[in-house]
């Protein structure tokens, strides 16, 4: 069961924070635990005087940890890092390309009128962030 | 960013933030998540393949961002290789103090 928390507190919990987030050491205790948890279920199930239920049991729960730490790590590790080269992106000392796009209330921004601000002077950059969308 | 925004302000950046969900998506991404940066939509992802970061399996930018100075040049980018890794205000602010 600890490791369905580890994979699932990952998206909702551990993102916020950069320290857990960049590289996810708190999912990666949290499944330690539950392995070291998920074979002392295992040695219990089949010692000796054990019956077959207790035997399904412990293998059930040993799948299931399994199971959720091969989707953590296909959810957060592999699948994330699937992103296209951007060869093309703009590099530093490049022009950024200028374009218009529709702000939330419909309303088309230049990105030009975002360089020149309410003053000349008050700006001194722009920063474009590029993001997936909400899901 | 919006915890950071009040420190983009002072060093006089304007943060910007463009998906391909459609204006009321993101409007209502901006109410429940408290951001008052601009949010922009680019619905057609005319704006994302121009900037070569086109994901297209999902239909969706990879996740990037561009420090631009006063006159749209290029002086800072990060270009993640993870997803749920971006970058933090902290290092942007950085980069933003070389900018005149």
């Amino acid at each position: 069961m600890l490791s369905v928390v580890g994979l699932f507190s990952y998206p909702f919990v551990f993102v916020r924070w950069p320290i857990t987030r960049d590289v996810p050491w708190a999912n990666f205790l949290i499944f330690a635990l539950a392995a070291v948890l998920g074979v002392s279920a295992i040695r219990r199930g089949f010692a000796p005087p054990r019956r077959w239920v207790a035997r399904i049991g412990a293998l059930l729960a040993a799948g299931i940890t399994l199971a959720a730490l091969a989707m953590f790590i296909n959810g957060v590790i592999i699948v994330p890092r699937r992103l296209p080269a951007s060869a093309g992106a703009p590099r530093v000392g490049a022009r950024a390309p200028d374009f218009t796009l529709s702000d939330t209330h419909q309303q088309p921004v230049a990105l030009a009128s975002l360089l020149a601000g309410p003053r000349p002077s008050t700006v001194r950059g722009v920063l474009l962030i590029f993001y997936r969308g909400f899901w | 960013m919006q915890t950071s925004l009040e420190d983009f302000d002072r060093a006089g950046i304007r943060v910007v933030a463009i998906s391909v969900d459609p204006a009321d998506v993101s409007r209502d991404l901006a109410q429940r998540a408290g951001y008052t940066f601009t949010l922009l939509s680019d619905p057609d992802l005319a704006v994302i393949r121009r900037y070569d970061l086109l994901d297209e399996a999902q239909e969706v930018a990879r996740p990037a961002e561009f420090l631009l100075d006063a006159n749209g040049i290029v002086r800072w980018r990060n270009l993640t290789d993870d997803f749920y890794v971006r970058a933090r205000p902290a290092q942007v602010l950085d980069a933003a103090k070389a900018l005149r």
